[in-house]
C-alpha cells in the first residue's frame, strides 16, 4: 500500500518560512491569499493490503519518529493502486 | 574523573569538547561511539554539537535512536550527569529527556557569533560554579535553536525553575529585542527537574581558555564535574 504522509507545523507554532512566502506572494501581486504554512511530504510503501493494518502502522511511525508532536501535526493518505 | 563524549556520524564539536576537558581542565576523556552501548564507566556524559546524521528529518531525530542513547538515558535515570551542547541539546529534546522542541531560528538565518546569556539559577551541577544573574559571553552556531513548547508546558517549565540560561544583552536585559532566535521566554539552556540533565545552545567548549578569546564557558564545564 502506498502511503503519503503530510507533516505540517502545529497551529500556534511560528513558521518563519510560511511568513516569508506569504510576503513574497503579496509582493508578486497575488492578492487575497494568506495563512501560508510550509510542511513536508513523506512517501513510503507499507507491505500490507489491509487498510486498518496500514493505518495503525503509519500512525505508530508518525508518533514515534516521522513527526515531533510538540511542533508538528500529520495526516496521511493510503493508496492501494500498485 | 572521566567524561564520556558521544560521537555520532556528523558530530563536529566532539574533538573541541575533548580538548577542553582533557587539555584545559585536565580531565580524562572517553569517546563513546554511537553504535556502542558501553559507557565505559564515565562520571559524566556530553552530547557534543554538530549535525548528527546530517540533521535529516529533524535535528537530533535520528541520533536519539542510536544504541548509545539507551545507555545515556539509563545513566541519566540513575542520576548521572548529562550535558547536551547545541546538537546535543536538540538530541535531548527529541529523546524526551528535556521538554520542548527546536524550530528554525526566527530570522531563518544560521547564527554564528558570540552572545550574552544570563545565568538563571545555580540549582544544577552545570551552573553550580556560577552566580544567579551572572552574565556570560559564549559563542553560538545554529540554525535550529528556537526553543518551543506549548503554553501549558512553558508554565510548568517556569514554575519548576527549569531554565538555566536566557539570551540577554550586555546589561543582562532579557527581552524580545535580546532574544537571539525566537526561543520562548529567551530560553538558551534548560535542565530537567532533578538537575542532572542540562541542554544548552551556546558552546562552552569554544570559550574555555584565553587562546579562544574568552573563558566564560569554562565554569560550565567545570560545573558538570563538580
Amino acid at each position: 500500500m502506498k502511503v503519503r504522509v503530510f507533516v505540517t507545523p502545529k497551529k500556534g507554532v511560528l513558521d518563519p518560512q510560511g511568513v516569508v512566502i506569504e510576503t513574497g506572494l503579496r509582493q508578486l501581486g497575488f492578492a487575497g491569499a494568506d495563512q501560508v504554512r510550509v510542511g513536508k511530504v513523506i512517501d513510503l510503501v507499507v507491505h500490507t493490503d489491509d487498510r486498518d493494518d496500514a493505518s495503525a502502522r503509519v500512525h505508530a511511525m508518525c508518533k514515534t519518529f516521522l513527526t515531533n508532536p510538540v511542533i508538528e501535526d500529520y495526516t496521511f493518505t493510503l493508496d492501494e493502486a500498485p | 574523573m572521566k567524561v564520556g563524549i558521544v560521537v555520532f556520524p556528523g558530530s563536529n564539536c566532539d574533538r573541541d569538547t575533548e580538548h577542553a576537558f582533557e587539555k584545559v581542565l585536565g580531565v580524562g576523556v572517553e569517546r563513546l561511539w554511537h553504535k556502542d552501548s558501553d559507557i565505559k564507566g564515565v562520571d559524566a556524559i556530553v552530547l557534543p554539537g554538530g549535525f548528527s546524521f546530517g540533521d535529516y528529518l529533524r535535528t537530533g531525530a535520528v541520533a536519539r535512536f542510536s544504541p548509545i542513547m539507551e545507555s545515556v538515558a539509563d545513566f541519566a535515570a540513575r542520576g548521572g550527569r548529562v550535558l547536551g551542547i547545541c546538537n546535543g541539546f536538540q538530541i535531548l529534546l527529541e529523546a524526551g529527556m528535556l521538554p520542548g522542541a527546536m524550530l528554525p531560528n526566527r530570522s531563518l538565518r544560521f547564527i554564528c557569533r558570540d552572545v550574552m546569556v544570563r545565568v538563571e539559577q545555580t540549582g544544577a551541577p552545570v551552573v553550580s560554579k556560577l552566580r544567579q544573574g551572572q552574565l556570560l559571553r559564549i559563542p553560538v552556531a545554529h540554525y535550529e535553536g528556537n526553543w518551543f513548547c506549548d503554553d501549558e508546558t512553558l508554565a510548568r517549565v517556569e514554575a519548576e525553575g527549569l531554565p538555566v540560561l536566557r539570551y540577554c544583552d550586555a546589561t543582562g536585559l532579557v527581552s524580545d529585542a535580546t532574544n537571539l532566535n525566537g526561543s520562548r521566554n529567551n530560553i538558551a539552556g534548560l535542565r530537567n527537574a532533578a538537575g542532572n540533565v542540562v541542554g544548552m545552545m551556546p558552546h562552552p567548549e569554544r570559550c574555555a581558555e584565553p587562546a579562544l578569546g574568552g573563558i566564560d564557558g569554562r565554569a560550565l564545564l567545570e560545573g558538570l564535574l563538580s
